[in-house]
């Protein structure tokens, strides 16, 4: 009898673990957030939920940065950063356009996996230079930044695709909708399913982990640091590729300053999202409600009455909010620990 | 940027070669050899290479109006550049420059055009509010002990957020002509823009308060070791919080003369240009991870970006191109250590193997790359001491 009932008391105490450590994660916590928003947003307006329209750009929107910020996410938690996503992004795009012009015909399979296979390249110099030239993955997609963002520059000119350029099939990818949900989304979350259950339910991905907490042990440990280095570029890059294709098809005009600016909106949805700049710490999951929580940020402030000019600067304190929230959780977390290490 | 990544860099031994210049080894060379054979000269030799070509090949380069442009060009480059060295030398980084001076000019125009202050008040508020800018980042990163990476990542979104939200996107152009003519005016009869004074101000109190102050000794160490710096004495907190603090006011002094120079006040003003100053500087020989680097390199670094825009705009060439050739730059300099190392360990490997069974022998010219490697355990042992704390950052 007695057994039993401490029995329960455990088991009763292991699910109220669980609903806490689950409400304690920083992703319920911005799921919280953005949920909130949308229901102020809504209340103000219902059309923001309720028309068709309202519901396919909650879901539309955020879906680009959404694949850009799980692609950061990964270079981050190896303790890397990648600088040129913008740029990648704006070369698959244009390159998409230009192929439907170029060649027309060309099967969309085709032009998607090109978009992947080019971003893939681009972020394989990125990764390839960072690991094998021992340099700061910081100064080199810096390089890399202005190195891609002047090709396609140079490419395109001051040349723009229009949406009449490329095909209708192509375009409706872009706004179709699969039971109300939009292609484009499904794409996203995807990505994103796949991802994280790479992250956090491979070896391969627990590795990831292990480098960007701390790369030489990672190394002593036997770890193939320089292959998992290039292997986090390569998934930033096609993931980037990716994005590339995709706003090539939402979007529908595309000119070389495609994506200026994103990779810092990436490395900001993946720290809202928790992920460490530093490394070793965080999920792609974070980073993902991130990028939904800016997007979704920047749709909703003109419906509470702030001008859409104060965009940026929300995003900004969201940033240094979020980092300072990570700092003080984890200083009062080491300092629990050190009570009860004092107690026991 | 953090100590973290330093360490782990620097225990690699291919990073070996890139201390070279600082450790007492160097000191059997001659002290010809010792500041001739440098990164910075290195940058310097390319400048006059490059401006050598650009005067004898490129049309109109030797003109007077391209060093007048050139110069009031690469101004507020230059002047940002001097305190963003500081930073990086201590280990960090500011992103925010560029967004400072956005905001610097947004304010001016806003006290100026709209309030009526005149353009002296309205430029000492804007040089205030910079300096509040590089508090709040210095007292984020010193203080409270934030990635400075992550911190004016966001600061760059903020105060670029507010310069916008402020002005929207009007562009106020209604300045005080008088001011005008001044920011573009030149000195005497010759063709150095008046700017020029300011600017060579800046470098040298700049290059006394890095290279012979305590202050500037005591960057280089945080950049090193910022615990082995507080034990030796150094106010770590307050010198970063001080580097932050310059790069803002700086950046707003900028920001007030770029709004002078083209009459117009806007929220996207200077947009980008926080890259631009760290390619310069980077280029200029100061290492990314902190603890070394001088001023004379970085002014060959935004001199050298500078004139390569200048004669390749002269020679026809577009944007775009010149953004390649900066990026290109930029990798090849990082990179260049590790491939003179590479080189290096690959000779001593040959010329190795006969004499000696096992290693080198220590007097051969790569001592630095060969021989410490084994040595390199030391600041190893002293790695997961620097982790601990860290830890608690994440």
């Amino acid at each position: 009898m007695s057994a039993e009932t401490v029995s329960r008391q455990d088991r009763q105490s292991a699910t109220t673990r669980a609903v806490r450590s689950i409400l304690a994660s920083r992703e319920t916590a911005i799921v919280l957030v953005i949920l909130a928003i949308i229901a102020v947003a809504t209340a103000m307006n219902q059309s923001f939920l309720f028309s068709g329209q309202g519901w396919r750009d909650l879901l539309l929107t955020p879906s680009i940065l959404l694949v850009m910020a799980v692609g950061s996410a990964v270079v981050i938690i190896t303790r890397n950063v990648d600088l040129s996503v913008g740029s990648t992004l704006a070369i698959t795009a244009y390159m998409s356009g230009r192929l439907f012009v170029d060649l027309p015909g060309t099967p969309i399979i085709v032009v998607v996996l090109l978009g992947i296979l080019v971003g893939a390249v681009l972020g394989l110099i990125n990764g390839a230079l960072v690991a094998f030239g021992k340099v700061p993955a910081l100064v080199v997609t810096l390089g890399t930044m202005y190195i891609y963002r002047g090709a396609v520059l140079t490419w395109a000119g001051s040349d723009r695709i229009n949406a009449s350029d490329m095909p209708r099939e192509f375009l409706g990818l872009g706004t179709m909708q699969i039971v109300s949900i939009p292609l484009l989304t499904i794409v996203a979350v995807l990505v994103l399913i796949v991802t994280g259950y790479w992250l956090a339910s491979t070896r391969s991905g627990r590795e990831m982990y292990a480098i960007g907490s701390d790369p030489e042990a990672a190394k002593l440990y036997g770890l193939p640091t320089t292959k998992r280095v290039i292997t986090a570029f390569i998934l930033g890059g096609a993931l980037a590729g990716l994005a590339g294709v995709m706003y090539a098809a939402r979007y529908g005009t595309v000119s070389a300053s495609a994506g200026l600016g994103w990779e810092f909106q990436a490395i900001g949805a993946a720290v809202i999202g928790g992920v460490a700049i530093f490394g070793g710490s965080g999920t792609v999951w974070g980073a993902a409600f991130g990028a939904i929580l800016l997007m979704t940020i920047n749709r909703v402030l003109p419906i509470v009455g702030i001008p859409d000019f104060w965009q940026r600067a929300v995003v900004g304190a969201l940033i240094i909010g979020a980092i300072v929230l990570d700092r003080y959780l984890s200083v009062r977390r080491h300092r629990k620990l050190q009570e009860t290490r004092d107690d026991a | 940027m953090t100590a973290a990544t330093r360490a782990t860099t620097d225990a690699s031994t291919s990073e070996r070669p890139l201390e070279v210049g600082r450790s007492y080894a160097a000191y059997h060379r001659p002290w010809w050899f010792r500041i001739f054979v440098s990164a910075e000269f290195l940058i310097i030799a390319l400048l006059v290479l490059v401006w050598l070509i650009a005067t004898t090949s490129v049309d109109n380069f030797s003109g007077p109006l391209t060093v007048r442009y050139l110069l009031m060009d690469i101004a507020p480059l230059m002047m940002i550049a001097l305190p963003m060295t500081l930073v990086i030398i201590t280990g960090q980084i500011d992103l925010s420059v560029a967004s400072t001076m956005g905001l610097s000019s947004v304010l001016v125009g806003i006290l100026h055009v709209q309030v009526g202050l005149s353009i002296p008040v309205a430029g000492l508020l804007a040089i205030l509010v910079g300096v509040l800018c590089g508090v709040l980042n210095g007292f984020l990163v010193a203080y409270v002990k934030l990635p400075s990476l992550a911190v004016t990542i966001g600061t760059l979104a903020l105060y670029r957020g507010i310069a916008v939200g402020l002005l929207g996107t009007t562009a106020l152009t209604d300045f005080d002509q008088g001011w005008s003519d001044l920011a573009t005016s030149s000195i005497g009869e010759s063709r150095i823009p008046a700017i020029m004074i300011p600017v060579v101000i800046l470098i040298l109190a700049f290059a006394v308060l890095l290279h012979f102050t305590p202050f500037g000794r005591g960057l280089y160490d945080i950049g090193h070791n910022e615990q082995a710096a507080w034990f030796s004495g150094v106010n770590v907190a307050r010198s970063q919080m001080t580097t932050f603090i310059l790069t803002g006011s700086v950046s707003a002094a900028a920001g007030i003369f770029y709004t002078l120079r083209f009459g117009n006040s806007r929220g996207d003003n200077a947009t980008g240009l926080e890259l631009e100053v760290i390619a310069a500087v980077l280029l200029g020989g100061v290492l990314i991870f902190g603890g070394r680097g001088a001023i004379h390199g970085v002014l060959a670094g935004a001199l050298l970006i500078g004139v390569l825009s200048s004669a390749l705009r002269l020679e026809g060439v577009t944007v775009n191109v010149i953004n390649i050739i900066i990026g290109l730059l930029l990798v090849v300099s990082v990179l260049a250590p590790t491939l003179v190392a590479g080189v290096q360990r690959l000779r001593s490997r040959l010329g190795g193997s006969s004499p000696a069974p096992g290693g080198s022998p220590p007097t051969t010219e790569p001592s630095e790359s060969s021989s410490p490697a084994p040595r390199n355990s030391g600041p190893q042992n002293s790695t997961p001491h620097e982790k601990a704390p860290r830890a608690t950052t994440h």
